[in-house]
């Protein structure tokens, strides 16, 4: 073997070790992180954290019982309008038009995803808090909904095209209107997908904080109602994380696990439902 | 789900009946213009996003103009709005992240497209898109506590050690600032670098691994020389991705970038972004110039990841259609 080769087989042996270090490296985060909060997070958590009020500063124990339900009305509002919007919206695309809407939706669509979520705070601050003059678990609701739009819309859209031409040609042939087909054949066939397309819209926003900075606010005690500014878990953790005291820290540790592990084991479940006895082929 | 396309309009015109329920084609055209409501919506929305941040921003794009982008004076109490330690922060962190998740990020997808096999790929994918599924929110408390003393107490004062000649590395070492935000976002924008630069290296035909492999290439040099440039546009377009991504970030960099509207030269000193000092200042703003002020650079932020959005996704369909085949080895 000539040097130059022996050389030339050391680069490549090298440099495609170090491609599996960074592999290696770029995983390694994601079980540093969950290692981190489980053992952060699982030391401070406590039964008091999903149901007693937090406490002021200096006070021992309490929890954050009124983030968690904050946070379950945001993405209730949200999934309100992000569903639909993104899955009728989605049937559009896939099974009435082509051409030129199509292509003006999808645009709209991919713009909309791109736009930096705390923008999408601005636009639902200007939208909902500034006419009612309120911050409001309606406006972050609002926020949140708009973000899970685009991510339904285009993902439900790609579902419904996998399935194949020939279920609706069958359904068809069988006399079935445009939309009985849509109704009983297309949709049922890409409901695999389409659950997916939903969960994952649905983890994707449920840690969005900036967005509700200032369209939820936040609130120390319960949020009395729709209007009324609410706390969220996401919004908790910043704002814990950020002050100065120790008995917060170990709550905003608590409250980053509780969130995580709720977005992974969502993502999880996700793409479970997708891998499981498919009846669509992936696009 | 679809039910709704069933009602037929009570108010439908009675003469002629006939042929107008036969135009709805037993309610194809409602189900059609219901589910085009629901479409257009999303156009309608984007358009209400692009109107109120343009109008919203009325007054100090009259007021200052140009110069917003250009003055570093940023006084509420005076009415002096300048913009430029924000822009200059945004782009500090972002070049940072891109300077550190750039190479990490392609070599972990060259591994994932070429040298993994299929099963072990698949399931690492999985690991990185759970990455990308955690919140910014958590990287932001992982930085404060972890990052920010780790950068503190150990890799500031190394990198002044070694590099201190550098006006990059000079200044005390706080911890909070501009490379500790660089480095979070850097871990942020990885997995993000990873999926997509693999796909694209995934859809390079196996043809061209095979003509340069016999051609006596090693099978680094196949994919260093031969693969990557195919999948070049492609991976760049995952590059323009992450920083659209970098620049729009918000809760991780107001946690640990320090939030202070200098310009400095050092990496080490504190500074500020455009979406930080949007999060931070937006609720307290008083006075219609401070919050359209804000809005501007919402608007300023939504202009740019606006164009790198649309330039990655050129490039990351062009790329992909002329690869077309799988190419996994």
């Amino acid at each position: 073997m000539s040097p130059r080769l022996r050389w030339r087989k050391f680069v490549s042996g090298f440099m495609l070790t170090m491609t599996g270090v960074c592999a290696l490296v770029a995983v390694s985060v994601l079980f540093f992180i969950l290692g981190y909060l489980v053992y952060h997070g699982g030391t401070s958590m406590s039964w008091s954290f999903f149901t007693k009020l937090p406490v002021p500063v200096g006070e021992t124990g309490g929890g954050m019982a009124n983030a968690i339900v904050g946070s379950a009305k945001l993405l209730f509002l949200a999934s309100l309008i992000g569903v639909p919007i993104g899955f009728f919206g989605a049937i559009y695309l896939a099974e009435f038009s082509g051409g030129t809407t199509a292509f003006v939706v999808r645009y709209a669509a991919d713009l909309l995803n791109g736009v930096p979520s705390i923008v999408i705070g601005i636009f639902a601050y200007s939208l909902v808090v500034l006419p009612f003059k309120q911050f409001s678990t309606l406006a972050g609701g609002c926020a949140l909904g708009v973000m899970m739009i685009p991510i339904t819309l285009r993902s439900t859209e790609e579902f419904l095209r996998a399935v194949p031409n020939a279920l609706r040609e069958a359904a068809m042939a069988l006399g079935a209107s445009k939309w009985k087909m849509i109704a009983t054949v297309i949709v049922p066939a890409a409901y695999r997908g389409i659950l997916t397309a939903i969960l994952l819209a649905f983890a994707r926003v449920a840690g969005e904080t900036a967005p509700l900075l200032f369209t939820a606010f936040g609130n120390e005690f319960w949020s009395p109602g729709w209007n009324q500014p609410t706390a969220s878990l996401p919004a908790m953790i910043y704002k814990y994380a950020i002050a100065p005291y120790d008995d917060w820290h170990r709550q905003a540790w608590a409250a980053g696990l509780v969130l995580l592990g709720l977005i992974l084991i969502i993502n999880i479940v996700a793409r479970a439902v997708l891998s499981r006895g498919i009846a669509v082929p992936r696009s | 789900m679809a039910t709704t396309t069933t009602t037929v309009p009570s108010a439908g015109p009675v003469a002629g009946s006939r042929s107008f329920l036969s135009r709805l084609r037993d309610g194809d055209e409602i189900a059609r213009l219901v589910t085009f409501l629901f479409a257009a919506s999303v156009v309608l929305l984007t358009l209400l996003l692009v109107f109120e941040l343009w109008q919203g921003s009325a007054l100090p794009r009259h007021k200052f103009g140009f110069n917003f982008f250009r003055t570093s004076v940023w006084d509420p109490i005076f009415d002096q709005f300048g913009a430029l330690p924000f822009i200059y922060g945004t782009l500090v962190t972002a070049t940072v992240s891109l300077l550190l998740a750039v190479p990490l990020g392609i070599g972990a997808a060259i591994f994932l497209a070429e040298l993994a096999p299929a099963r072990i790929s698949d399931t690492l994918e999985f690991f990185i898109d759970l990455l990308a599924a955690v919140p910014s929110v958590i990287y932001g408390l992982l930085g404060v506590f972890i990052v920010v003393p780790l950068m503190r107490d150990y890799v500031q004062p190394a990198l002044k050690n070694t590099l201190g000649f550098l006006p990059l590395f000079t200044g005390p070492t706080y911890g909070l600032g501009f490379l500790t935000a660089g480095v979070v976002l850097a871990i942020m924008v990885i997995p993000y670098i990873i999926s997509v630069s693999r796909e694209v290296l995934l859809s390079v035909p196996r043809d061209q691994r095979e003509a340069a492999l016999a051609l006596g290439a090693t099978r680094w040099e196949s994919t260093w020389k031969v693969v990557v440039p195919f999948a070049r546009g492609g991976i760049l377009g995952s590059i323009f991705l992450a920083l659209a991504r970098a620049l729009g970030e918000t809760m991780a960099v107001t946690m640990v970038i320090g939030n202070t509207p200098i310009i400095s030269s050092s990496l080490f000193a504190p500074g500020y972004s455009i979406a930080a000092v949007i999060a931070n200042e937006f609720t307290e703003a008083t006075g219609a110039l401070y919050t359209e002020a804000l809005i501007e650079l919402g608007l300023v932020l939504f202009i740019l990841t606006f164009i790198l959005n649309g330039l990655a996704r050129l490039l990351i369909v062009a790329t992909s259609q002329r690869g077309g085949g799988t190419g996994h080895a």
